[in-house]
This record gives C-alpha cells, sequence and structure tokens, in this order.
C-alpha cells in the first residue's frame, strides 16, 4: 500500500506575522510534513499584511525539503479579489490550489490542485477536473465515509490523490460580508481588521449559552475542531492519498508527529486519539459529518 | 436558500436610483413554481419564464409536498409551451458519490421534454448534459456561486453554458462589470424572495446542525428538525440541538433559519449574520438593466398561489413600466422575515 502524505493546511485566520513566521518556520524543520499549504483562503485584505513574511516562508519550507503548494482565495469578488486569484494562478511555476471555478479557468491544462472549497461531490465532477488537470483535490468536510470512499477509488484509477482533512475546524460558510467585522460594528471595508484578535476565531454561542460556530473573517466554521484518527486506516484503506491538518493555535508539528506515528504504525488509534484529545484541551472534537450525521457531533 | 416563514412586513429601506426601465427592451421575468397550480398562476400573472424541479433530492427546494413528477413536469412544459412561456427546469443540488442516477434521469428527462433549459450547479451534472443532451441549454444554477467573469468562463468555455444565475453577495458595479465581461454568456439576478447572506452552494450550516445539507439534500434549516419549545415567557426555536432564537412574550416567533438567528459573542449579541430580512430588488431594477443583466428572478418554489400571483404581477408591472420601479413593490406583506432589504447590491450591505 502507498504512503499516505501529511499536508499542513492552508492557515484560516488571521495571524499576526510574528506568529505565522513561527508556524512556518517550525514546519519547514518537521519532517512528518510532506506539504505545506500557504496562501490566504478566506479574505483578500490580509494577504498585502502578510506578504513579505509569507515570501519568506515559501523559501524557507522550500529549502528544507517541503513541498509548497499555493492555495487560491476561496470567494474572488470585486477587483482586488480577483486580481489576487489571477495573479497567483498565472505564475506557471507555482503549484496552486484552486478554490472557486475562476481559478480553474487559469490553471487549466497544467498540474494543479482542487481545495475542499470547490464542490466535488462526486466521481463525475472529480474526472471532469482530472481531465483539466487537477492531479490532487481535498474533498468538501461535509462529504461522508462512503463519498469519500467512492471518490478516493475513483481518484486511484485515474492516478490523481484524494485528500481529507482529519484535523481543524470545519469552515462551514463564506459570506461577501464580514460577520466578524459587523460584530464590532465595521464593514469590510472598515473592518480594521478586527479578525486578527482572535487566533482561532471568535467563538459564536447560542442565547442559551451552547457553544456553536465561529466568525473567521468572512468564513464562518465550526465550533468543534474535526478530528478523525481512529478512522485513519480505514481512511487508508479506501486509498486516501494525504491527510490534512488545518492550522491551530498549538503545536502543529507534534500534531503531524501523532499522525505520521500512527500511520507508520509506531503507535496504535487509541492511543493517537488520547493523545490529540489532550493537545485540544478544552476544545470540542467532532467527527460527526465522517458518520454521515450532524457535523457537529462526536461519535466516539 | 431560505425558508423562513411569513411573519410582519416593514420596509427599511426604499430608496429611489435613477436609471429608468425601457419598455421596449423588456428584462426577463423568471418565475417559481412549487406546483402545477403554481405555475399556472404564474402563468396568468405575466411570467416570461417558469422554473421548477422534480420531487427529489435533484433540486435545492427538496421540501415535502413541493415539486413536479415526470408527468406533471411533462405537462408543465406543455402548458408552458401553450402560453409562449419558456419552461426551465432546476436539478440544482449536488450528484450522490454513490448513486447519481437520479441527477443523470432529470437531465435526461429535461432533455426529452425539450425543456427551455436546465439550471445546474454539480460540475460533473453539467458536463454530462454538454457531452449527452448538446442541444439542451444551460443555465449555472445560483448554487455554483460563479462570481467573477473568470468562473462563469469557465463554465462557458468547459461546457457551453449560456446563462448565469449570479451569487446574491456582488454589488451593482460588479454586476455590471461581469456582464460586460462574459458576454455572450448572459446574466440573471435574483430579485425577490430569501435572502442568502453566505455564498450560494458554499453553505454547509445547516449539515453541521442537524446532518442535513442544501447541497447535497437540497434543504436549509430543514423543518423535520425544527422544534419550538416554551421557556416560561419565553419562546425558544431550536434547530437540531440548537437554540436559533428566543422570542419574548409578544414577539412573533419566526421560523429558525440558520443565519437569521440571535447569537451571542464576545462583541456583540443579536443578529450576528443577517437580520431575518428578505431582498426585495423591485427599486433597483432599471439599475440592473443598465447593468445589462438579461433576466430577474423570483425565489420562493415553496410559497403559494397568493405570493406568485402578487409578487410576478408587481413585477411585471414594473418592468414594463406600468408602475413606478423606483418605488418599493407594495408586495412586503408577502415577505419573509421582518423586513425586507436590497442585500448586497448595495455594497453597503458589507
Amino acid at each position: 500500500m502507498s504512503r499516505v502524505e501529511i499536508a499542513l493546511g492552508p492557515l484560516t485566520y488571521n495571524w499576526q506575522n510574528p506568529a505565522r513566521e513561527a508556524l512556518y518556520s517550525a514546519a519547514a524543520t518537521e519532517e512528518a510534513f510532506d506539504i505545506v499549504y500557504i496562501g490566504e483562503t478566506v479574505c483578500a485584505k490580509r494577504i498585502p499584511v502578510a506578504a513579505a513574511v509569507m515570501a519568506d516562508a515559501a523559501e524557507t519550507l522550500e529549502k528544507a525539503g517541503r513541498k509548497v503548494v499555493y492555495s487560491a482565495l476561496s470567494l474572488a469578488t470585486n477587483e482586488s479579489e480577483r486580481r489576487q486569484v489571477t495573479d497567483l494562478c498565472e505564475v506557471e511555476d507555482l503549484l496552486v490550489e484552486a478554490n472557486d471555478a475562476g481559478a480553474l479557468r487559469t490553471l487549466a491544462g497544467r498540474p494543479h490542485f482542487v481545495g475542499p472549497h470547490m464542490n466535488v461531490y462526486n466521481p463525475g465532477t472529480l474526472e471532469a477536473l482530472a481531465e483539466r488537470g487537477a492531479v490532487s483535490f481535498c474533498l468538501p468536510w461535509e462529504v461522508n465515509r462512503k463519498g469519500i470512499e467512492v471518490m478516493a477509488r475513483r481518484a486511484n484509477d485515474l492516478g490523481v490523490v484524494v485528500e481529507i482533512e482529519v484535523f481543524g475546524k470545519a469552515p462551514l460558510a463564506i459570506s461577501a460580508r464580514c460577520h466578524h467585522a459587523r460584530a464590532y460594528g465595521f464593514t469590510k471595508d472598515s473592518c480594521q481588521y478586527v479578525c486578527d484578535r482572535d487566533p482561532e476565531g471568535m467563538a459564536v454561542r447560542t442565547l442559551d449559552g451552547q457553544n456553536f460556530l465561529t466568525l473567521n473573517g468572512l468564513q464562518t466554521q465550526g465550533h468543534a475542531v474535526t478530528l478523525l484518527v481512529s478512522e485513519v486506516q480505514a481512511l487508508r484503506d479506501m486509498g486516501v492519498g494525504r491527510l490534512r491538518l488545518s492550522p491551530m493555535n498549538m503545536d502543529m508539528n507534534a500534531v503531524a508527529r501523532v499522525y505520521r506515528d500512527l500511520l507508520d504504525g509506531r503507535t496504535d488509534a487509541a492511543t493517537a486519539e488520547q493523545t490529540l484529545l489532550g493537545m485540544l484541551g478544552d476544545r470540542e472534537p467532532a467527527n460527526g459529518f465522517y458518520y454521515g450525521v450532524e457535523g457537529s457531533t462526536w461519535a466516539a | 436558500m431560505d425558508n423562513a416563514v411569513h411573519t410582519s412586513g416593514a420596509s427599511t429601506q426604499g430608496t429611489a436610483s435613477g436609471a429608468p426601465l425601457d419598455p421596449d427592451h423588456p428584462m426577463e421575468l423568471v418565475c417559481p413554481a412549487g406546483t402545477p397550480a403554481a405555475l399556472q398562476t404564474a402563468i396568468d400573472a405575466g411570467a416570461h419564464t417558469i422554473y421548477f424541479g422534480f420531487r427529489n433530492r435533484t433540486n435545492a427546494r427538496n421540501f415535502p409536498g413541493l415539486n413536479f413528477n415526470e408527468e406533471e413536469a411533462a405537462r408543465a412544459v406543455e402548458t408552458c409551451r401553450k402560453h409562449g412561456v419558456k419552461p426551465l427546469i432546476a436539478i440544482n443540488t449536488y450528484a450522490d458519490a454513490e448513486d447519481d442516477a437520479i441527477w443523470k434521469r432529470a437531465v435526461d428527462c429535461a432533455a426529452d421534454l425539450k425543456a427551455g433549459g436546465i439550471i445546474a450547479c454539480d460540475i460533473g451534472l453539467v458536463s454530462y448534459a454538454a457531452k449527452t443532451h448538446p442541444d439542451l441549454p444551460l443555465h449555472l444554477s445560483v448554487q455554483a456561486s460563479a462570481s467573477n467573469p473568470e468562473a462563469v468562463k469557465f463554465y462557458h468555455e468547459a461546457y457551453g453554458v449560456r446563462r448565469v444565475v449570479l451569487p446574491r453577495v456582488m454589488s451593482v458595479p460588479e454586476i455590471a462589470e461581469l456582464t460586460a465581461a462574459v458576454t455572450p454568456v448572459e446574466t440573471e439576478v435574483f430579485v425577490f424572495g430569501g435572502l442568502c447572506v453566505m455564498a450560494e452552494g458554499r453553505c454547509s450550516l445547516s449539515s453541521y446542525a442537524t446532518g442535513l445539507s442544501p447541497n447535497k439534500d437540497g434543504v436549509c434549516s430543514p423543518a423535520s428538525h425544527v422544534r419550538y419549545e416554551q421557556d416560561g415567557d419565553v419562546m425558544v426555536s431550536l434547530l437540531g440541538d440548537f437554540t436559533i432564537n428566543r422570542f419574548d412574550a409578544g414577539e412573533t416567533a419566526g421560523y429558525p433559519t440558520l443565519c437569521k438567528g440571535r447569537f451571542s459573542s464576545d462583541a456583540r449579541t443579536g443578529h450576528l449574520f443577517e437580520d431575518p430580512m428578505s431582498l426585495d430588488a423591485t427599486t433597483i431594477l432599471g439599475d440592473l438593466r443598465k447593468a445589462g443583466v438579461k433576466a430577474v428572478k423570483v425565489e420562493g418554489r415553496q410559497r403559494g398561489k397568493a405570493y406568485v400571483a402578487q409578487v410576478v404581477r408587481s413585477l411585471r408591472d414594473a418592468i414594463d413600466g406600468k408602475t413606478d420601479a423606483s418605488r418599493s413593490s407594495g408586495t412586503t406583506h408577502l415577505m419573509e422575515g421582518l423586513g425586507h432589504t436590497e442585500g448586497a447590491y448595495r455594497r453597503d450591505w458589507r
């Protein structure tokens, strides 16, 4: 059975530059990461602020032997958002992950990745995009195990990779309106970059005090952290080629090593799960999407 | 997607905006039909085009008691044709990974009936339709969330999509720019009905709370998972296990559409995503016309005949220049929620 890779997903939060620098210089030293996605998927306004740090990060990662993939924005509507996507996709020697159909158009005909914000729900879509040059597909979070199995099988037939996110808060929605800024009384245009105050997004609770969602700039995430560990063996058996870990405000290298040890048989699933639950601390875990039930639930 | 219940209406905006409508070049009015009766009502009220879907998961209004079986669809296409109205069939969810047979069947059926086109979003399905039925006109559903010219061109160049229904996240200047950039692809925009605050087809909030998905199952805040519980004087509305709103005595307890609920955060408590508003862009029909928009669309296959009759008639009169489109439509009482907005069409919405 071929080796299952591990990827560090794109940073979804608006971390300040020193924290970004720390994340990527650490990832550069971590051999458990086969691929590191950099790039901004949520808000184009964050890109110029972090540009210099992210450029340095890409260089550091590549020098250290990590494969770098550039994730494109998931919602590009205004001119500056569109330009960010087009400028990125037009650099021919970059490996880019498309997160909207506009990026797919520019990337057609050369190898590219398809990100989880693209609606790849069935083998027909996977085939249609593979025909146009897609070589790797990170499936949407809400695809359940049966869907993953069918698409991973087809991907293997086609010689492309299916990747599944196993760690991180699932993005659930994106809007042209910034609900995060709006909560502080600002608009998207006048946002004051308030999203950088919350390194794992701002909690949204119900009026009865239940934890529910997370505001992250234009994006709304679940409150719970997706955690697939005892499912990893099944994912491998289905033919999933890569696991994605979405950066949280914690030691992501340590998280990656737990998954590498699990994949390489140096630890078992129960131990790995206990270790990761311990690292999550008081964050709630969830795996409902995988089992085809409420995404917020944890079916232990 | 939105299925808030009809409560009261109160206009919160109504600013006139300028561009006049030209009755010699009317925009196409695209109207919903959730049932054969609503279809006839839409025809009588002046729809140029009517869209409907099959009674299964292939359409994004997969609600009990709605939609058409194949026989009803055949009759609907015939009825439309007799009245010079164009029938479109919405096949606007994402096909199941394990079994896409009902989605392909829906496309084949639309082609056999020689419908005026299908409204689809799934790339695999659009690709299938383009290969199998090259003469069947393809409209890109709002659920595909094509929000920039490059995205629209992708669907046009790859699959021959002729028209795109734009997501409700764009401002009028952005719509104008996109429309000019994607010629010959036509653009269609929603002007009345439910208002998605999230990019359509990019929202799995309902799946997170209920396990049922807008993209896969064609439901948003599904009624099967809605509960109302009395807590003293307070009426609590829930979706799955989550409280979506709490209404004091005297407040109208609305339907718990997830993104229209009241929540709390460290910054603010209230309608963190959107007030329970509906879309009414009647006052900017002229601006949309000037932006090059080919067709305007009414949301609401889940709504009754009275809604269809009044909304369609009012918009048709505005398009034909029989009423002053710079004023609100006079159909506010038919809106869902507590008021109406021009949404993202005005940039200050963001």
